[in-house]
């Protein structure tokens, strides 16, 4: 019996790859992203192992500043030596660490930027923790004076810089610009690498000067265990000479720490795989119903066959579920294949954004195959479990008879359970988008909200389509005479199967088309909100969206032309657990930057205090002269409330300080925009900006409609990501598509040699295929856009009060995905239809 | 009962036996009745045919009798056993142990080869197939080395004669067959039916089979006639003019045409 089951599985090869293909492409998808986030976090582990001492000196609470930022907080020089004394410390080195020292490569461009941070630090020939070296001078010698430097190896060669070459650098404090000899190049010696991080490292003296306005003093201090010490008897013995206001951890703790905040920080990179690896198998499970569906269809007879010769309804359904066993085994194992070389893929496409894992081999944990087989297995076996069980209702005298039609529940029923479900669905997606209830959770919800619609839909879509598909084939009866009429009685013929098709259309397209209407109302909020604020006549930003040096202000400022400059500075904060952006700027620009007072003015913004949003500050209960308490970048800081003002968008959630209260908090003094107001009369002043910017390539100077396509860039790249990955579930319901008419046509292969032997022409023959896969296609594209712009709507209302006000249904858009709806049916028809028309009619009229 | 032969019934143990039957389609008005109140004995150790005019009810009696159908009232013995009360995972189980079947269009399985159908029943049984008697259907069937051919390398002929194996090589206590001929040219029939007969002669097999032909039926023991559910007619050791003419007969009487 089991034999019998392998045998048809056999028989049918080309069906089975067809069917494997989206339980390959799901767990693909799934088993890629498991290797590469395990492959991310055993990089990042070992990198933080290696940058970290036996034990860590640092301000108290620099582990936890909020968003990563390094606060201006440090440990003063004179500790080094005391920590050198303690009785199990080998040595002790002070370690002086910067953000924003940006290496400009050899053709002007700055090296790296995004996501990988740009380092700067002292050079220290300290020993990392757990006797590691580190990074070590591979290459020249270690920096000895002021106007050297040391690169690490991965920057330099990027770079194109070799030892005795000058290396032209951007800071992000007062100096701006340096142009060091680089004397060394530094490597792991263990191997390993920075991920994609710049690294530029100074001689301890010029490293305080730079990023310490010459004070000595250090970010941490690491000290090294002597020998047979372990990382806690150390920690014992540097904590009882520790003075207040500073913190000692083991090295292991915070290479874990360092790791676990920013590979939280990254976690939302394997979510939003996985996510679409479940977009993959919900799409792919939907074709593996319909296969099972008409295998069991078509070989009711066969199994009849079996009932007639004393199988038990147990074995007829245990058959077919061994089917679907193997096929989910078989595609498990493929994708594990495929989800290898994804893995691979994904390594080299980070690297082209920066985050460069080359020195990584990729990490292979068992749990990523076994979730692999579970997935691959459970799926398939749960997609032909409907279809399975039906086989039971094969009566064995069917095997006498030769037309057979499996009873299948009525269509009323199934209509009025998809009708409830999508109701269901649509509560769900209710209580997510609004969060009525307080629950949480709301990712939950609305994804739980949006698959129970889907699936909803999906069961009533026989019964939608009756409509659509009666309406198409009398279209194509009038454009196509017998031949329309024959290709919409086709698609008419089993409305389950055409729906069911349809459906896995239907999927990709819903997310299609709402990601389309959320990109889309996302840049024209953008467009709207750069219009409604933007006051001055230009905007000086960093390229990297981070902040640069306090002295461009001041050279903009001397540009000819140029009126006034108003210094913005921006910083993460967290309040109530929620994160924050602190905006800070000049008290007396406030009104020229377009804020509008609800209560206060300008001049109470004073040092200590701050303005807030006024939905912001309702949302919070918090009223003018309360306190307001927040983490900065230093620790805990209580500011009071002076006023409110209306949200704006320059000025984000609306969180308002002046500079030195921004200071105070533990930022350091650097801008993150600034705005340009230009004399009335002024002309040419962009050349002149950009003339005074030329040596920071990290900042440009931007009119209103630049600096509003430099805002959009962001969102259509999210968005063609987005449709990058939908295509592959548009892949696989094309597959579907091909899958189902390429059944049909052997079910129907008595039939098409029939019409051939009254005279139908072989093109005919291929359009009425081509046509029956359009309707599909079509129907597919339809119920999804009808979706898609119900979702998309529902989505953008649930965030209009997070500053997303314009909802913009891009209906051009729109059209093209219908466009093409009809252009895949017609490519997913090349298949089925050339094998029909290639039938030999003769054969084909005898077979049976 | 005009033109029987006496012949020793009373000896024959009987393999199925069929009392009262009825089977009735559909309702009111439109009812159709497919049995009307049949009465029969099928014996053991004998080549039996059932022949009878299209809708006279005799697919629909050995649906019946091979436990595929159910009937409207009275009562289906195969053996001592009364089917009408089994559940289906008894009847399963009837089919499988005590039934074998050979089907107008053959039926193999297209993706198993002939010996993976002959051997198909003991395999869902879970059974072995007991090789001498194994080889003993294959030297029969006379598929030689062709045994590993899948169905459509084989002949329409051949394809029922290792249809015919796969019902004998369960040794069940009947074989029903239903117009195994139908599909044929009359060497291949012929084949076919020197097949079923041997089965009945060397090995004492029951066989029951549902014909239109006449030459058919010449091959059996006897003939049972059925005409608008009913039994008209039987014929011992029937030759093909003395079917013919009854069935011509049967014919003039009758409202249907001849089958």
């Amino acid at each position: 019996m089991i034999r019998a089951a392998l045998k048809s599985l056999l028989g049918r090869k080309l069906r089975l790859v067809m069917s494997t293909f989206a339980i390959v492409l799901g767990v693909a998808f799934v088993v890629g992203t498991l290797i590469f986030s395990d492959t991310l976090n055993r990089s990042f582990t070992s990198l933080f192992a290696s940058t970290v001492g036996d034990v860590v000196v640092r301000p108290d609470g620099g582990g936890d500043a909020p968003g990563g930022v390094l606060s201006t907080r440090t440990v003063p020089g004179d500790l080094v030596g005391t920590l050198a004394a303690v009785p199990g410390a080998a040595r002790a080195d002070g370690m002086v660490n910067a953000l924003g020292v940006y290496v400009v490569d050899d053709e002007g461009k700055p090296i790296g930027g995004f996501g990988p941070p740009s380092l700067g630090a002292n050079w220290s020939d300290a020993p990392a923790g757990n006797g590691l070296e580190g990074l070590q001078i591979a290459e020249g010698r270690a920096p000895e004076g002021p106007d050297e430097v040391v690169l690490d190896a991965a920057t330099a060669e990027k770079s194109g810089y070799d030892v005795g070459d000058t290396v032209p650098l951007i800071t992000t404090d007062e100096t701006a610009n340096l142009a060091p000899t680089l004397v060394g190049v530094a490597d792991f010696a263990e191997g390993g690498s920075l991920n994609g991080a710049t690294y530029a490292a100074f001689e301890t003296a010029e490293a305080q000067r730079l990023f310490h306005e010459g004070e000595d003093e250090y970010e941490s201090i690491w000290v090294t265990a002597a020998d047979g010490v372990t990382q806690e008897q150390l920690l014992a013995d540097v904590e009882a000479t520790l003075p207040d206001g500073y913190e000692a951890v083991t090295g292991d703790e915070a290479a874990d720490e360092s790791a676990s905040d920013l590979l939280e920080a990254i976690s939302f990179l394997t979510t939003f795989l996985l996510i679409f690896a479940g977009i993959a198998l919900v799409v792919g499970s939907f074709i593996i119903v319909n296969t099972f569906s008409i295998l069991v269809a078509q070989r009711s007879r066969e199994l009849a066959l079996l009932r007639a010769l004393g199988a038990s309804k147990k074995q007829v359904v245990r058959s077919v579920q061994l089917e679907a066993f193997v096929l989910g085994f078989l595609g498990a194992t493929f994708g594990v294949l495929l989800g290898i070389v994804l893995a691979i893929g994904l390594r080299a496409l980070f690297a082209t954004f920066g985050l460069d894992l080359s020195g990584q081999p990729l990490v292979y944990r068992p749990r990523s195959f076994v979730a692999a087989y579970a997935v691959g297995i459970v799926v398939t076996m749960a997609a032909a479990y409907l279809p399975a069980r039906r086989t039971s209702r094969i009566a064995p005298v069917q095997a006498m008879r030769d037309e057979i039609a499996l009873p299948e529940e009525s269509l009323r029923n199934r209509f009025r359970y998809g009708l409830l479900l999508a109701l269901v669905g649509g509560g769900l997606l209710a209580v997510g988008l609004t969060d009525v209830l307080g629950l949480g959770r709301v990712g939950w919800f609305v994804g739980g909200g949006v698959l129970a619609v889907l699936l909803g839909v999906t069961a009533m879509a026989p019964v939608l389509a009756g409509p659509f598909l009666r309406a198409a084939r009398a279209l194509y009866e009038r454009l196509f005479g017998s031949i329309g009429n024959l290709a919409g009685q086709n698609s008419l013929r089993n409305p389950r199967r055409t729906a069911a098709t349809a459906s896995a259309l239907m999927i990709g397209l819903t997310l299609a088309c709402t990601m389309a209407i959320v990109g889309d109302s996302a840049k024209a909020s953008v467009d709207r909100t750069i219009e409604e604020s933007f006051t001055g006549d230009f905007v000086v930003s960093s390229i990297f969206g981070g902040s640069f040096s306090a002295s461009i202000a001041e050279r903009v400022d001397g540009v000819e032309g140029v009126d006034a400059v108003v210094r913005q500075r921006s910083g993460f904060a967290e309040a109530d657990g929620d994160f924050t952006v602190v905006v800070a700027t000049d008290p007396e620009s406030l009104e020229r930057l377009g804020v509008t007072f609800v209560e206060g003015g300008p001049a109470d913004l004073t040092t200590g205090t701050v303005l807030l949003g006024d939905s912001y500050a309702a949302d919070r209960g918090l009223a003018v002269g309360d306190d307001y308490v927040l983490d900065a970048a230093a620790g805990t800081v209580t500011w009071t409330v002076a006023g409110t003002v209306e949200t704006g968008a320059l000025l984000a959630g609306g969180v308002i300080v002046s500079i030195p209260t921004y200071e105070a908090a533990g930022y350091p003094p650097e801008d993150s925009m600034l705005v340009v107001y230009a004399d009335d009369a002024a002309s040419g002043l962009q050349d002149r900006l950009d003339e005074v910017l030329a040596d920071q390539p990290i900042v440009t100077a931007k009119d209103q409609a630049a600096f509003a396509a430099e805002q959009r860039e962001p969102i259509d790249q999210f968005v063609l990501i987005i449709y990058a990955l939908l295509g592959l579930a548009l892949l696989i319901a094309v597959l579907g598509i091909v899958n189902t008419l390429a059944l049909s046509v052997i079910e129907r292969t008595r039939e098409v040699g029939l019409l051939r032997a009254i005279g139908v022409t072989r093109p005919q023959l291929r359009l009425m295929i081509t046509l029956e896969s359009v309707v599909i296609a079509v129907l597919g594209a339809v119920l999804g856009l009808v979706l898609g712009i119900g979702f998309g709507v529902a989505l953008m209302r649930a965030v209009r009060d997070e500053g997303l006000e314009v909802i913009s249904v891009p209906f051009g858009q729109l059209g093209v995905f219908l466009l093409l709806a009809v252009v895949v049916g017609v490519l997913a028809a090349v298949l089925p239809a050339r094998r029909a028309a290639r039938l030999d009619v003769l054969e084909a009229i005898s077979t049976q | 009962m005009t033109t029987s032969t006496p012949s020793p019934t009373a000896g024959r143990e009987v393999a199925a036996r069929v009392v009262g039957l009825s089977k009735t389609y559909g309702q009111g008005e439109a009812v159709v009745r497919a049995l009307d109140d049949v009465t029969l004995d099928l014996y053991a150790g004998e080549f039996t045919a059932v022949m009878g005019p299209s809708g006279s009810g005799k697919s629909t009696l050995m649906h019946v009798c091979a436990a595929l159908d159910s009937a409207t009232s009275g009562e289906v013995l195969i053996g001592d056993r009364e089917i009408g009360r089994l559940h289906d995972k008894a009847l399963t189980l009837l089919r499988r142990e005590e039934i074998g079947f050979v089907f107008q269009s053959y039926n193999l399985v297209p993706t198993l080869s002939a010996e993976e159908n002959i051997v198909l029943p003991l395999a869902i049984a879970g059974r072995k197939p007991d090789r001498a008697w194994f080889d003993s259907v294959v030297a029969t069937v006379g598929l030689g080395d062709r045994l590993d051919h899948k169905p459509n390398q084989l002949s329409g002929g051949q394809q029922q004669r290792v249809a015919v194996a796969r019902a004998l090589v369960s040794r069940p206590r009947i074989v029903f067959a239903d117009e195994p001929t139908g599909n044929l040219d009359s060497r291949s029939g012929a084949e076919v039916l020197e097949l079923l007969r041997a089965s009945v002669d060397t090995h004492g097999q029951t066989v029951v089979m549902v014909t239109h032909d006449p030459v058919a039926a010449a091959y059996t023991d006897r003939v049972v006639f059925l005409a608008d559910g009913k039994v008209v007619d039987e014929l011992r050791q029937p030759d093909r003019d003395q079917v013919l003419a009854i069935m011509a007969r049967m014919s003039d009487a009758g409202p249907g045409g001849p089958g």
